[in-house]
């Protein structure tokens, strides 16, 4: 490196300092808090000086090893290697994943919030499932799946309060429902272009949620829906002291009453419908509409001239996709035994969207370290629950530029006509 | 009647507002071909350091033209920087990628926007007092009085200054005519010698500008902000771009104003608590009976 080389990257790293400045001055640098009725300002210069410190720091690394390109290799390398080796050994990472998952709640460690975080991450690995379908496989970006997961949230809860219905009746009805609700909306809109269409889905799932607001007569607004029946062991309650009549999980097996029980029954619940969704989808993939979807994602045009008819291909990805979401709606709420219009906003679009595109759109195991990683660590560092989402964000926008496949990048088409050429 | 004058009056403001942000979404759109959706985050960026600097120079008692005029500048100065840094960093080195890929890193910047702002000012919301107060009514003898406030001129007459000297800059400069070339073909552009890159850093600083000018609008007009205010001025602004024809900038002012009247009307008339739903709604439509908008060219799918 020369001496010219190094005034120059010393140069770029003090005009990079100045963007800082200008960036972080305002507005991390004054911040508004309120006093009575008006607003003053708080100045923090330290955080200021810091981050502008930080990035000229490293903007001139960067410049000293020019290692940016080394380093965007490296990754790729790193991220391709893990992801062939996922690949090759797939079969035997899903076998011990799902041994894993089976034997978790006896495990001597796994306490009850070990298992809250574990269905939590098991429903949004299930979420993660379903928009894969739609998003990994038939390639429409779909921002308002979070939409399908209320629908299939409301129509449980509403079902399950208003007939008293049991849950393995209500969960297909929610499914159902949401599917129907995909079809109502995919109808009209799948014939627009991929950024249209996530616009639009967008603005759908703002939509429900607002009328699921209003709506006060059915839905009962913002107060949300209480009282949600939880889901039964074939008919077996989870009660300490069951109703006349009834024999309930413990007694019948003769076993002292824990509320572990009910929250082990959830796990095994959403792990199985989790892994439904997951078979399903697998064997969805080698049957002709599964080709279908995944030759609309590579190349539309090329399909229509081929004679598949590409908006009944999507409306049937969107519909299965929305039914799944239904599905995982429906546990949410028996889970919750609430549900009310705040669980369903657009950042949780954004987290599930976030979740199949990290994992590598199309990447079935993808989806579960993504989910892992996602809702696990955050839920681990919740001290640092400010900065998650903004950790989410910038991972997306890192992996857009570093890895636009994601990280296990699996584009490939499932069946190939001459077989796999290496 | 004087009620409808009196929405058409606050539609128009309102319209202002939108057409502005509106201007950013359809001049991205034009040259890259991408929804920026950070762009109403860009927005309430703009809204935020209106905010900050208004209450510095409260403090200081100068006269209130100097106070807009500065902090009209101020808030164009450091927003852009917000637009041109965004550009750099989440959408420049994805040219050329796959079509969905600058789409999730904008929504990706977009959520770290919001959440920088929340972390940094906190989440309550931001109230301001009033700077312009009063204005001129009409209609006097009649049981409803139409008030026009002068705030509502100022934004008016503001922004349509502000769509003179950028409609010269468009149409006029070396620079407009650079723009106007990188949307029709980029590598004949930059074969014949514009730098592209630059344009394109350029088209980013003028959209964030012109929004950051909608978000000291905003400011005075409602009087309270918060972190969250991008999101749905984001997308109503999009509409309004989609509306006009994407891609046309005197389409996007157009769409404002539709938007503007639409939900004001809506509001007005149907209902206040589904205000949103009408915008969401005529989104949904315009896009899938009419997307290329009222000013729009077809756009042809190229094998």
């Amino acid at each position: 490196m020369e001496k010219k080389d190094i005034i120059q990257s010393f140069k770029d790293s003090l005009f990079t300092g100045l963007i800082a400045l200008a960036l972080f001055g305002p507005i991390v640098g004054l911040r508004t808090a309120s006093k009575g009725e008006g607003l003053y300002i708080t100045p923090q210069w330290g955080i200021v000086f810091l981050l502008v410190g930080l990035c000229i720091l490293g903007r001139f690394l960067i410049n000293l090893n020019s290692a940016r390109k080394n380093e965007i290799t490296f990754f790729s390398k790193f991220t391709s290697k893990f992801s062939a080796i996922t690949e090759d050994k797939a079969k035997h990472f899903a076998i011990t994943a799902i041994l894993f998952a089976v034997v978790f709640p006896f495990l001597p460690f796994t306490d009850r919030y070990f298992m809250d975080v574990a269905i939590m991450i098991l429903t949004y690995i299930m979420l993660g499932w379903g928009l894969n379908i739609v998003v990994g496989l038939a390639g429409l970006l779909d921002l308002g799946y979070v939409a399908f997961y209320a629908v299939g949230a409301y129509s449980y809860a509403l079902i399950a309060t208003t007939f008293g219905w049991s849950f393995w009746i209500c969960l297909p009805l929610a499914g159902l429902f949401a599917a129907f609700f995909g079809i109502l909306l995919g109808f009209p809109v799948l014939r627009l272009r991929g950024d249209y269409l996530a616009i639009v889905t967008l603005g759908f799932g703002e939509i429900i949620r607002i009328i699921l607001i209003n709506w006060y007569e059915v839905t009962n607004g913002p107060d949300g829906i209480t009282g949600i029946p939880r889901p039964s062991f074939f008919g077996l309650p989870f009660k300490r002291s069951p109703d006349e009549g009834e024999t309930s999980f413990h007694l019948f097996f003769n076993l002292e009453y824990s509320t572990m029980h009910r929250i082990i029954f959830l796990y095994y619940l959403i792990l199985v419908l989790a892994l439904i969704t997951n078979y399903f989808t697998l064997k969805i993939r080698k049957l002709p509409v599964g080709r279908a979807w995944e030759a609309l994602r590579e190349d539309e045009i090329a399909c229509k001239s081929l004679g598949v008819n590409p908006t009944n291909t999507k409306l049937t990805a969107f519909a299965i996709g929305a039914m799944f979401g239904g599905f995982a709606g429906s546990f949410f709420a028996t889970r919750q035994a609430f549900i009310s219009p705040e669980s369903f906003t657009f950042i949780e679009s954004a987290i599930i969207v976030a979740i199949v595109v990290l994992g590598g759109m199309g990447s079935q195991t993808g989806v579960v370290l993504a989910s892992i990683f996602l809702i696990g660590i955050t839920e681990m560092f919740r001290d640092l629950e400010q900065y998650r989402m903004i950790a989410f964000g910038g991972a997306m926008v890192l992996i857009m530029v570093f890895k636009p496949k994601g990280i296990l990048a699996n584009r490939k088409p499932t069946i190939l006509m001459h077989g796999d050429k290496k | 009647m004087e009620y409808f004058i009196q929405q058409l009056v606050n539609g128009i403001t309102l319209g202002s507002i939108y057409g502005l942000i509106a201007i950013g979404y359809t001049m991205v759109y034009g040259i890259i071909g991408m929804i920026n959706f950070a762009h109403g985050d860009i927005f309430m960026i703009g809204a935020f350091v209106a905010l900050i600097s208004f209450i510095i120079f409260g403090l200081t008692g100068v006269a209130l033209p100097i106070i807009l005029l500065l902090v009209l500048l101020i808030a164009m100065l450091f927003t852009a920087c917000y637009g041109w840094t965004v550009e750099k960093l989440a959408y420049k080195p994805l040219r050329g990628s796959f079509r969905l890929a600058p789409l999730i890193s904008a929504l990706g910047m977009s959520i770290v926007l919001q959440n920088y702002v929340q972390v940094a000012q906190g989440a309550r919301v931001k109230p301001m007092q009033p700077m312009i107060s009063g204005g001129l009514e009409f209609f006097k003898n009649s049981d409803f009085i139409v008030t026009v406030s002068y705030l509502q001129i100022f934004i008016v007459i503001l922004t349509i200054i502000l769509m003179g000297i950028f409609t010269y800059l468009i149409t006029k400069t070396d620079l407009g005519r650079a723009q106007r070339a990188c949307e029709q073909d980029r590598t004949m552009t930059a074969l014949l010698g514009i730098n592209v890159d630059r344009t394109i850093s350029i088209t980013f600083i003028i959209g964030s500008s012109l929004a950051s000018v909608a978000g000291m609008m905003f400011v005075l007009y409602y009087g309270v902000i918060d972190f969250y205010i991008g999101f749905l001025a984001g997308i109503k602004a999009f509409t309004a771009a989609v509306l006009g024809g994407i891609g046309s900038l005197p389409g996007a002012m157009l769409g404002g104003l539709l938007i503007g009247l639409i939900e004001t009307f809506w509001a007005g008339y149907v209902s206040l608590e589904y205000k949103d739903v009408a915008a969401f709604s005529v989104l949904i439509v315009v896009l899938i009976f009419f997307p290329t908008g009222f000013l729009g060219k077809p756009d042809i799918e190229k094998v």
